[in-house]
């Protein structure tokens, strides 16, 4: 079998990133499915592409722009509405802990 | 065994409000003050699914600013998202820029102790603000946090430079050359208490004549110039102590504290951060054209710099001087007001430099503003010294009632019956009882001590005031003196 795209430490360290809480199951399943992904990109990687530019978009469009004007907001309560916690016009969040 | 002498190595990150009407990516206004979250839309609240649209404006003061700078920009330029967790934050990344950022290499001059140096511009590049957390008590003791997402998503500029700064004053003038330009350009009105203009910086020490950098510390919380200058005195010597302990330099992030003076470390962090930038597919990139940037150039006002060097040029001040008057875009405008009224660019730059400038509480646009002595009033006040009404001395005691009052200088002249002393009679007559009471100083004179005269223009002065002619009073006196011997 071939070595392995990616250790159970990277998912985990990934999970970490995107907040996920993994159970061991779903680190094991995580891990297969972006093994099988990353595999899929190293067949990608055999196509020559030494002439192609590298891009970032897929339409070939630049300078999407709009003139600086003020529009109306949405009104505080509306933007309030799904705060999970709210204290006046604010949002409560939880106290911050760095890790 | 001699102490290691050590290099400081600064190097400075600004972040600047930009004075667009509305925010980078939505129409949101970005007005300072508003009440809380009623400056917001689903854009800058980072709701799933929202799509940002770029400010042009913000990317022409971009341009605008990377130009004054001398900066390469770049052709091609993208938007990256910057991942991370914080409630000032919500969609948990920050529209930033990073590889291709839209300016490269530019440099400011900075003057300290009259030595100009070259400070370098690595990049300037653009992305939103985030909003601003209140926390219920301080951050270690805090249960919870309050959100205002006003400020979020307002255009921020970064500019960052090389680690070309060598000390803390060289830092502070650096930070106020360039808060200079962006103001003089009307990108950003620099106000460091409302935080429209901010600043970091990276310091570190390495032995004299090492051409290796050191361990570097990052400072935040900097608030004024001032704070800038004693923060990175007071790190500079915590490092210099530390090493010479034979310590190491933990590379962390410290807070200034300037109400206690020194810098304490933030908690470190277990993990390094880890941003996975990758660019933006909700923007797609800008392409930007010569013709935008010519176009954009010729926009271009009259900057400190070049200003500072017509100063010198055009009415041949000294650089001291022509420094000292282009500081404030106001300040500037207001010497030159004068000068077009009054002739004597020399005579007026020490009018303002000394007379005015003692009196204004600052030199930037609302001190300017609300300046008693409007630009025609000190011309005509220098205007009376030379057409003989009151002498230089008379003149600066009536300037400061000009400043207390707003009167213009005639009528302060004329209520106070300054008016020079220039009848020759009369004043032939003051004369010839000073040259009566002071034989001796007379004598001296003929004798051929021939500063005995200053001596008894002062006697004249006094006898009158300061009001008498000066010119007059040495020519009476001369007269007399030679007609005796």
């Amino acid at each position: 079998m071939a070595e392995p795209k990616i250790t159970l430490a990277e998912v985990e360290h990934v999970a970490r990133l995107a907040r996920l809480d993994l159970s061991q199951a779903e680190k094991e399943r995580m891990r297969s499915q972006l093994d099988a992904i990353l595999t899929y990109i190293d067949k990608l990687r055999q196509l020559d592409t030494d002439n192609v530019e590298p891009t970032s978009h897929a339409i070939p469009m630049v300078n999407v722009m709009r003139e600086d004007e003020v529009r109306p907001c949405l009104p505080t309560e509306a933007m309030l509405a799904n705060a999970p916690e709210r204290a006046s016009d604010f949002f409560r969040v939880p106290r911050i802990i760095e890790e | 065994m001699t102490a290691t002498e050590y290099e400081v190595i600064i190097g400075l990150e600004v972040h600047a409000q930009l004075l667009t009407r509305s925010k980078m990516f939505c129409g949101c206004p970005t007005a300072f003050g508003g009440a809380p979250n009623s400056q917001t839309c689903p854009v800058c609240q980072g709701m799933p699914g929202v799509l940002p649209v770029i400010n042009r404006r913000a990317i022409e003061f971009g341009i605008r600013t990377a130009l004054a700078l001398d900066c390469t920009i770049n052709a091609g330029c993208r938007f990256a998202r910057k991942h991370y967790y914080y409630p000032d934050m919500p969609k948990n990344f920050q529209i930033s820029q990073y590889e291709e950022p839209l300016a490269v290499e530019g440099w400011l001059s900075v003057e300290v102790n009259g030595t100009a140096r070259r400070v370098g511009i690595q990049r300037l590049h653009l992305e939103e603000d985030v909003g601003k957390l209140i926390h219920e008590g301080t951050l270690e003791t805090a249960r919870a946090s309050l959100v205002d997402f006003n400020r979020s998503g307002v255009p921020l500029m970064e500019i960052v430079s090389k680690p070309d700064v060598r000390s803390a004053e060289e830092a502070a003038a650096y930070l106020r050359a360039l808060r200079a330009i962006l103001i003089y350009l009307g990108v950003c009105d620099g106000n460091m208490e409302e935080g429209s203009f901010r600043c970091d910086a990276n310091i570190s020490l390495r032995p004299k004549g090492s051409t290796e950098y050191g361990v570097k510390v990052e400072i935040k919380n900097m608030n004024s110039f001032k704070n800038v200058q004693r923060a990175l005195e007071f790190e500079a010597q915590r490092q210099a102590k530390a090493l010479a302990a034979g310590e190491r330099i933990v590379q962390e992030t410290r807070l200034w504290e300037a109400d206690k003076d020194y810098t304490l470390s933030m908690r470190s962090k277990e993990y390094a951060h880890d941003y996975r930038y990758f660019p933006e597919p909700d923007l797609v990139p800008l392409r930007v054209e010569q013709r935008w940037v010519d176009r954009l150039r010729t926009t271009l006002p009259e900057l400190p710099g070049e200003r500072r060097q017509r100063f010198v040029a055009r009415y041949g001040l000294p650089a001291y001087d022509a420094d000292l008057l282009t500081q404030s875009r106001a300040l500037a405008d207001y010497y030159e007001a004068v000068v077009r009224e009054y002739a004597k660019p020399k005579v007026v730059s020490n009018w303002v430099m000394s007379e005015l400038l003692r009196e204004l509480p600052g030199d930037d646009e609302a001190a300017i503003a609300r300046c008693p002595v409007p630009p025609l009033n000190l011309a005509r006040l220098l205007a009376l010294i030379d057409n003989g009404t009151i002498s230089g001395k008379i003149a600066k005691d009536v300037f400061e009632k000009m400043y207390r009052s707003g009167e213009d200088a005639e009528a302060i002249v004329k209520r106070e019956g300054l008016r020079q002393l220039a009848d020759v009679d009369v004043l032939g007559s003051v004369v010839d009882q000073v040259l009566g009471a002071n034989a001796g100083a007379v004598a001296d004179w003929r004798k051929g001590k021939k500063q005995s005269l200053g001596f008894l223009v002062g006697q004249v002065m006094k006898a009158t005031q300061g009001k008498a002619n000066p010119a007059l009073v040495n020519q009476l006196l001369l007269e007399r003196l030679s007609k005796g011997s």
